[in-house]
C-alpha cells in the first residue's frame, strides 16, 4: 500500500456502512458526499467487491450491484453486515472536529450555541482520548459588535440588501454604500461581511468594527452572477495586479509589521533591522502604517511617499509650537 | 482491506501463518514479499487509526502470537445528532484555513456521515468562522501539545535578542487570529506564553511522549485574559478639524466645536500608546491637548518622521 492506498482504505472503511442505509443512493450523491470524483467512487466499490470474509469463515464476498451501477448510476452493497459501523475518530481527527465547533461557537448568535453545545457533548463522549486533548487548546474570538452583527446576519438570513456608511481608516473617510451580503466570517482577529458593492462595483469585505451605521433595506439582494465569495485559504489579503510594492525599514520593536502583513522578502540588517518588500494597496494605506509607526519604518522605496511623510510630519509638529 | 476484515471478525488473535493462508493478496507471495507486506500494511493501517493489537489466546500455552483488531476498539461509538446539530458540524467541517487540519476534519466528518449523520451545512445562518494558523511554528508545536513532548525553539521577543527556549508545552491559544504557547519553561522555571509569530527557526521535539502532566487547573482562556486590552484610564483631549479623524470621533465621549474650524473631542484612554500612534497617523488634522504624556509621546513621534531625531 502506498499513501494512496492508505487513503482508499479510510474511505472505504467509510463507503461500507454509509452505504448500509442508502441503498439505491445515487453515485454522484456518494462522490459530493465523500468530496472525491465519482470515478473514484466506482474505483473503489470494484476493489469492495473483491472484498470479503476470509475462506476460513465463510468465503462470503461484498456483494456490489454492477448492474444497477452501471445502468441507473446507483450504488446497492450487499453481504457487508461485518462492517456496520465507521472506524473511530483518531486523536487528531477528533481534536480538530472539537476545536473546529469550538471555533464556531464563539462567534454564534446567542440562539445557535445551545446547538452547538449539544454536538460538542455527543462527540466528545464519542471521541475519547480526542477529547482529553482538546482541553489544551483553546480559541478566544473578538467581541464582535452585536448592533451591527445582528443586522448584517438578518440581512443575510434575509436575502436583503443593507446600506452602510463605512470607515476606512488610511483615507479617514467615511463612505455610503448599498451592498448585497454574500456571507459573514470572521477571521484574523475581526469579523468581516463579505457583499457585492455597487459603489466599486465588485466584491468587497467590510470589517464590522468600521461600520459606522447599518440599515437592512426592504429591496432583496440582488448580487450579479459573477458577485462570488472569494476563496480565503491563501489569506485575507491577496495580491492585486494594480498592488504597490514597498520596501521598507522596520527596526526591531516594529517586527509586528512583517508579522501581520504578508512580505514577498525580508532582509536583515544591522542591529536587527530588517528590510522588507511588501506589496500595497495604494499610497495611502502605506502613509497610514508608517506615520503610526513613527519612526521605527522607514521607506525605502517609494521614495514618493518617504517625502509625504516628512512633509506631513512637519506640517503637524507645527501645531505644537515646537521648532 | 481483506486483513482488516479477516482481523476484525476473527474470535481471537489469528497467528501470522493463518493470515497468510486465509487472506487473499498474501497466499501466493514469496516468504520475504509476504513479511515485507505484511510489515507495511500493519503499519499503514496502525497510522490511519486502526487498533491492531499482538497478542496470544491463551497465557497458559506458550502458543505462537497473533493479532487482532477489538471491534469496540476499532468502531466508532454510536451517535446521533440532531439535524442543528449536524448542521453545526457540516458549518465546522468549513472552519480550519490549515491543510492538514482541514483534512483532519474532512474525515472526522466524513465518518459522521457513514454513521448515518446527515450533514446539511445550509441549515444554519451563521457567522463562519475561518481559523488559521499560518506560523510555521505551529504544527510541531501542536505536534508536542498533542504527545505532550518537550521542545526547544528560538524564540525572538520584539527589542530582544533571540534565545533558545526549552518548554514543556500545555496547550495551544488561537486569541483573536494569533496563536499563543502556554508552558513551562524549564530554564525559568516558571509559566510561560509564547508567541507563534515570535519563533525563529525550526521547533524541535525531545525525548518521550506523555513526559509530562499537564497541571490540574491550568485555564487557557483566564491565562487568555491577560492578553485582553486593560480598561480605560482617565480621558484624552485632542482637537480635529472639522470633519476630520472619524476613528477617535466614533469613540468620543463628548465633542465640542470651536468656531475656527476645530472641534475639541474628548475620548476614554485606553492605551497612550496607541492613541499617540492614531494621532500621527492623521498627521496635522489632530492635535493633542491632554494628557502631556500622550502630547510629548505625540511630538517626539513626529520628530522622528520629520528627519530631526532619528535615532537610525
Amino acid at each position: 500500500m502506498n499513501d494512496r492506498a492508505a487513503d482508499q482504505v479510510q474511505r472505504m472503511l467509510a463507503l461500507v456502512p454509509y452505504l448500509k442505509d442508502r441503498a439505491g443512493v445515487p453515485v454522484e450523491q456518494v462522490a459530493r458526499d465523500f468530496d472525491v470524483p465519482a470515478a473514484t467512487v466506482v474505483r473503489d466499490l470494484n476493489v469492495l467487491w473483491f472484498c470479503g470474509l476470509p475462506e476460513a469463515v465463510t468465503g462470503e464476498m461484498i456483494d456490489v450491484d454492477m448492474d444497477a451501477l452501471d445502468s441507473e448510476g446507483v450504488v446497492r452493497l450487499d453481504n457487508a453486515d461485518f462492517l456496520g459501523r465507521p472506524l473511530r475518530l483518531t486523536v487528531h481527527e477528533a481534536l480538530a472536529l472539537i476545536v473546529a465547533l469550538r471555533t464556531l461557537r464563539e462567534t454564534a448568535a446567542a440562539g445557535t450555541t445551545e446547538a452547538i453545545d449539544r454536538a460538542l457533548a455527543k462527540l466528545e463522549s464519542a471521541a475519547g482520548d480526542g477529547a482529553a486533548a482538546a482541553r489544551q487548546v483553546q480559541v478566544v474570538a473578538a467581541p464582535m459588535d452585536a448592533r451591527v452583527g445582528a443586522a448584517a446576519q438578518q440581512a443575510l438570513h434575509e436575502g436583503r440588501r443593507v446600506h452602510l456608511d463605512y470607515l476606512v481608516p488610511s483615507r479617514d473617510e467615511t463612505t455610503a454604500r448599498d451592498v448585497d451580503p454574500l456571507r459573514l466570517f470572521s477571521a484574523e482577529g475581526h469579523t468581516y461581511l463579505e457583499g457585492w458593492c455597487y459603489r466599486a462595483e465588485g466584491v468587497r469585505l467590510f470589517r464590522l468594527d468600521r461600520v459606522v451605521s447599518l440599515e437592512v433595506l426592504d429591496q432583496p439582494a440582488a448580487p450579479p452572477t459573477q458577485a462570488r465569495s472569494r476563496d480565503l485559504s491563501e489569506g485575507l489579503f491577496q495580491p492585486g495586479d494594480d498592488d504597490l510594492i514597498a520596501v521598507l525599514d522596520v527596526a526591531p520593536s516594529a517586527i509586528w509589521i512583517a508579522e501581520q502583513h504578508r512580505v514577498d522578502s525580508r532582509v536583515e540588517l544591522a542591529d536587527g533591522w530588517l528590510r522588507v518588500q511588501m506589496r500595497v494597496a495604494d499610497e495611502d494605506w502605506l502613509l497610514h502604517l508608517v506615520l503610526r509607526a513613527s519612526g521605527d519604518v522607514a521607506v525605502v522605496q517609494p521614495t514618493a511617499v518617504a517625502l509625504r511623510i516628512t512633509a506631513t510630519a512637519r506640517a503637524a509638529l507645527a501645531a505644537y509650537a515646537v521648532p | 482491506m481483506n486483513l482488516v476484515i479477516a482481523l476484525l471478525v476473527s474470535q481471537g488473535y489469528v497467528s501470522k501463518d493463518r493470515i497468510r493462508r486465509v487472506v487473499e493478496g498474501y497466499r501466493d507471495q514469496t516468504d520475504e514479499a509476504f513479511e515485507k507486506m505484511f510489515e507495511r500494511d500493519k503499519e499503514e493501517l496502525r497510522e490511519i487509526g486502526i487498533p491492531i493489537e499482538l497478542g496470544s489466546n491463551d497465557k497458559m500455552f506458550d502458543d505462537e502470537p497473533g493479532y487482532r483488531i477489538r471491534r469496540d476498539a476499532f468502531e466508532l461509538p454510536r451517535i446521533d445528532l440532531e439535524p442543528d446539530e449536524a448542521a453545526a458540524v457540516g458549518l465546522a467541517a468549513r472552519v480550519w484555513q490549515h491543510a492538514r487540519l482541514a483534512r483532519q476534519t474532512s474525515t472526522a466528518v466524513l465518518k459522521l456521515k457513514a454513521a448515518g449523520v446527515a450533514v446539511d451545512s445550509e441549515a444554519l445562518t451563521l457567522v463562519e468562522p475561518l481559523l488559521a494558523a499560518s506560523e510555521a511554528a505551529f504544527e510541531p508545536l501542536w505536534d508536542a501539545v498533542v504527545a505532550r513532548r518537550q521542545v526547544t525553539f528560538g524564540y525572538r521577543r520584539p527589542g530582544h535578542e533571540p534565545t533558545t527556549r526549552r518548554v514543556q508545552p500545555w496547550g495551544v491559544l488561537s486569541w483573536r487570529g494569533r496563536w499563543y504557547l502556554i508552558g513551562h519553561d524549564l530554564d525559568r522555571t516558571a509559566e510561560r506564553m509564547f508567541r507563534l509569530s515570535r519563533v525563529t527557526g525550526p521547533v524541535e521535539a525531545t525525548g518521550p511522549s506523555y513526559a509530562f502532566e499537564v497541571p490540574a487547573g491550568t485555564d487557557l482562556r483566564a491565562l487568555a485574559r491577560q492578553l485582553e486590552p486593560r480598561p480605560a484610564e482617565g480621558t484624552a483631549t485632542v482637537r480635529l478639524l472639522a470633519g476630520q479623524g472619524q476613528a477617535l470621533r466614533r469613540r468620543a465621549s463628548s465633542v465640542t466645536a470651536a468656531r475656527d474650524g476645530w472641534d475639541a473631542v474628548e475620548l476614554p484612554l485606553l492605551d497612550p500608546v496607541l492613541l499617540a500612534a492614531e494621532v500621527v497617523a492623521l498627521g496635522p488634522a489632530a492635535v493633542v491637548v491632554a494628557p502631556p504624556e500622550v502630547r510629548e509621546a505625540v511630538v517626539h513621534r513626529l520628530q522622528r518622521l520629520a528627519g530631526e531625531a532619528v535615532s537610525r
